[in-house]
């Protein structure tokens, strides 16, 4: 197992070199450069440009150099110091400003993802073993209904709820006293009170497909014979569920797990922002508007770092869980 | 009939029904038959008389939509009380204290029928944990002297292993431990051994007999061979369509049937017995005829490391039938795979003589030279659901290989409707879809594609093994009247040497990759040279219960070491 996973790491890393590259050129590829968004955005404000000065900072970051040399300056930095570089757009490191931001998203992904899992599996269950009943019509409709709905909608829409009936404060993660507040008790009460609603609003609307498939699965599982020999050995019905089908019917979910990871980064953008939550999400789409290159260079690795973790976690989960492929 | 104390169960005009679109389906209509202590009663029909249904209706574990509508299955326990099963509720607690305690049930599939993800011990520890309550460490001891029971090998090692680990035969002896594991009173078996080959099936009928015997159980045993039958029952239960068509004690249904139905079945395995007619009155092919087929050395060894095909040589001649016959495992499907390189052979050659005498090596054959060959030999599959296209209507799977070699329109079309009438299906049925046809006709749609191109080789790979017997025979005869008119040669794959003795001229006899011995069918049945070919022979049930030969069979086991998962 531990040469496996050694094996699968040592292959991990020309795909990260690739990986590196396709990002970096793709940053490079809409014409002009962060000077030519950052001089657009100030002639809009009214402010004039001498040229010598834009010359004069495209020396200072190093744009007036060939693409190749950008790169290897940058790999560079990374490989030697852990250096990801400056962002142009806010003055200060990458690394400072994606760290800032990757605990909340990790948190937020994670609380999602019991979330969707608590509910959707449960639901599934019912709808396969009740199938065409008005209870699986129900769940499957409700799951429909959320994955249709725009999830900015969803959010604006709970937004309002919340704020116009329930008078709560919205948006963000933490109540405005406590954004810059160290961590206390009163803190992690507020952070309960807020991070729920984007968890719901996320979650509902990726409920429908995990309880669709969780359903396909189930069904598939339960006319196979070993539900019967099972059952043949007087075990009751309920014990039967959980013990068999639905233990097989786990397996292709959990494969489905590594795929977190990434979305930590990329994930639910559109939500965040409306949200206003302080995720990497936004970040990234702000790097990618200001072509603040370095910083989304970094995110876009980070990203693929992150996938190749994932599925590299979630095959080393099946093999746990399903001997068949353990064993061959 | 009357009860006597000897009876266990008692099931009385039994009646299973299934609501479908069109209406009510009686899969089970008024079944009656009594279990009695210590003796086998066997339940006999081709596929779809609801023999199956039947087992399970004793149980209640009957598939949605199915329902019992009426009768009773009346248990007697050992203490003279009394239970009425069709009466309980089929998810109450007086029926799973019943299942697996009182009555246990072996089934068909030993590999679907156990669970891949949990362990054989776990599966087989469960029934003592669900019916007496035994703690983790006793359920071991248990299920360890329950592994031995069923002759499994190295048991202390046996009991943590998954059920993909161990062969068919090493996985119905799981599944027949696991029944055991609470003593019951009676066991079902469900087409326990059909899909098993020969010598896996005669170990299991011994092992049920024997544990039959030291457990005084009534069994129950379902089947579609009436060889088997005739093997191991004491009386015959021959079920047609959901009814009961005959009962009564082995030898009358063997030696006195009063019904045609059961004088059909016991037809279609004695006609089974010896060569077919057709067989024995054609002509000998003549000695000096240049093979169209020469296989000489062929080997195939697998990344794994095993020799599936070892150093084989044979020889197909024109308008003849090659039979090659062996256990599952012995390598046959792999050699005729490499005969048309599916696989590719790693060395040897396999000289193919073309229609204008000149001989191509199909193993090293180069892709146009290989398109053209694959126009002549053909294959037939086993298994006729998987082999044939869910989503093609029949018209459009037979049409398939005379579209690729550039048939159209018309004679196509004509052609397509030939086909089906040489091998008996109506031209007018080509739009419908597979699913529609029963398993028989869909092996004769197999053909059909197969002989679509006029070959002159035809691999058929276990073409009948997934009928019933009834079936089979057709099959057969269908097979050699298209040998007949179109002059074809058959390379016949079987584990079942009763078919290979119906329809063969010369057989091969395949063990762990090499032939052990070749000849003529008549010689090798009657007078085999190798051990191997006689423990084989032996190993047929044979249709009459007066000479019961399975239990005294020849065994082979020169250099075998039995093996969990061998």
């Amino acid at each position: 197992m531990l040469r496996y996973i050694a094996k699968r790491m040592v292959f991990a890393i020309p795909t990260l070199f690739a990986v590196s590259i396709v990002a970096f050129i793709i940053i490079q590829l809409p014409p002009g450069d962060y000077l030519t968004t950052l001089m657009a955005e100030w002639a809009s404000q009214g402010g004039a440009v001498e040229a010598g000065t834009v010359a004069a900072m495209r020396d200072r970051y190093g744009l007036d150099q060939p693409v190749y040399f950008q790169y290897y300056k940058w790999m560079a930095g990374i490989l030697m110091h852990g250096d990801f570089g400056i962002s142009f757009d806010f003055g200060k490191p990458v690394t400072e400003l994606i760290w800032n931001r990757l605990g909340f998203s990790l948190l937020l992904s994670v609380l999602t993802l019991c979330f969707v899992w608590a509910i959707a599996i449960p639901i599934g269950i019912l709808s396969a073993v009740r199938q065409y009943s008005i209870s699986d019509y129900t769940a499957t409709f409700l799951a429909f209904f959320f994955l249709a709905v725009p999830d900015f909608l969803m959010a604006l829409s709970a937004m309002y709820i919340m704020s116009a009936w329930f008078g709560q404060s919205v948006g963000g993660l933490f109540s405005p006293d406590y954004v810059d507040a160290p961590w206390s008790f009163g803190k992690l009460v507020d952070f309960a009170q807020h991070v729920w609603l984007p968890v719901v609003v996320i979650g509902l609307g990726s409920l429908a497909a995990l309880v669709r498939i969780m359903r396909a699965n189930l069904l598939d599982e339960l006319s196979k014979p070993y539900v019967t020999t099972a059952r043949a050995k007087g075990m009751s019905e309920l014990e039967l569920l959980l013990r068999y089908p639905v233990r097989l019917a786990l397996n292709p979910l959990i494969s489905t797990l590594g795929w977190i990871l990434p979305a930590v980064i990329s994930g639910e953008i559109i939500v965040s922002v409306v949200m206003s939550l302080p995720t990497t999400g936004p970040l990234l789409l702000r790097a990618l508007l200001a072509q603040d290159m370095y910083l989304a260079g970094s995110l876009i690795l980070l990203i693929s770092v992150l996938t190749i973790i994932g599925t590299l976690i979630s095959d080393i989960l099946l093999a746990i869980t399903d001997p068949r492929i353990r064993l061959q | 009939m009357s009860m006597t104390k000897d009876t266990i169960l008692e099931v009385r005009d039994l009646k299973t029904y299934f609501p479908t679109r069109t209406g009510l389906f009686k899969a089970v209509d008024g079944v009656s038959f009594e279990l009695k202590r210590g003796k086998t009663l066997c339940v006999v029909g081709e596929s779809g008389s609801g023999k199956s249904v039947t087992a399970r209706s004793i149980l209640q574990i009957v598939d949605r939509p199915g329902r019992i509508e009426g009768g009773s299955v009346l248990l007697t326990r050992a203490d003279g009380s009394t239970t009425d099963l069709a009466k309980l509720d089929p998810r109450g607690r007086a029926i799973r204290d019943v299942r697996g305690k009182e009555i246990a049930m072996i089934f068909q599939e030993p590999m679907s029928s156990l669970s891949p993800v949990h362990r054989i011990g776990t599966q087989i520890g469960e029934a003592l944990r669900i019916h007496f309550g035994t703690p983790k460490h006793e359920q071991r001891e248990r299920v360890l002297e329950l592994l031995r029971q069923v002759e499994i090998p190295r048991p202390e090692s046996a009991i943590d292993r998954y059920t993909f680990e161990f062969s068919g035969g090493m996985r119905q002896r799981v599944m027949i431990a696991m029944a055991l594991a609470c003593n019951p009173s009676v066991l079902i078996a469900d087409e326990p051994t059909t899909a098993l080959d020969v010598t896996t099936q005669a170990e299991i009928l011994d092992l049920i007999k024997k544990l039959q015997q030291s457990h005084g159980m009534a069994v129950l045993f379902i089947t579609h061979d009436m060889g088997v039958v005739a093997e191991i029952a004491d009386e015959v239960l021959v079920m047609y369509r959901g009814k009961v068509r005959e009962r009564g004690p082995v030898e009358q249904i063997f030696h006195a049937p009063q019904d045609d139905y059961t004088r059909r079945l016991i037809g279609s395995v004695v006609k089974l017995e010896k060569k077919a007619e057709v067989r024995l009155a054609r002509p000998a092919i003549p000695a000096g005829t240049p093979p169209l087929l020469d296989v000489r050395n062929l080997s195939l060894t697998f990344p794994s490391g095993l020799k599936a095909v070892d150093d084989v040589s044979l020889t197909v001649r024109p308008g003849e039938t090659l039979g090659i016959v062996g256990e599952s495992g012995s390598g046959k499907t792999t050699m005729g795979r490499c005969l048309l390189r599916i696989y590719d052979a790693q060395a040897g050659a396999i000289d193919y003589r073309r229609p204008d005498g000149q001989t191509v090596d199909i193993r090293t054959a180069d892709k146009a030279a290989l398109e053209k060959i694959r126009r002549e030999v053909r294959m037939i599959f086993q298994d006729p659901v998987g082999s044939l296209s869910p989503r093609k209507t029949v018209g459009q799977i037979i049409a398939e290989p005379l579209k690729i070699a550039g048939m159209k329109g018309r004679e196509l079309n004509d052609r397509v409707a030939d086909l089906m009438q040489q091998v008996g299906l109506e031209p007018t049925w080509r739009e419908r879809y597979p699913h529609a046809f029963s398993g028989g006709q869909r092996q004769r749609i197999g053909i059909a594609r197969a002989i679509a191109l006029n070959p002159r080789l035809i691999i058929a790979d276990e073409a009948t093994s997934a009928l019933d017997v009834s079936l089979r025979s057709q099959m057969l005869d269908l097979m050699m009247k298209l040998q007949d008119k179109l002059g074809l040669s058959y390379v016949f794959i079987s584990h079942d040497m009763s078919v290979i003795r119906y329809m063969c001229d010369r057989v091969a006899v395949m063990y762990r990759g090499k032939i052990v011995e070749v000849g003529d069918t008549d010689q090798v049945v009657n007078n085999p040279a190798h051990d191997y070919t006689r423990a084989l022979l032996s190993a047929i049930p044979h249709p009459d219960p007066r000479n019961r030969r399975i239990h005294t069979r020849f065994r082979y086991d020169a250099g075998r070491t039995l093996s969990a998962n061998g």
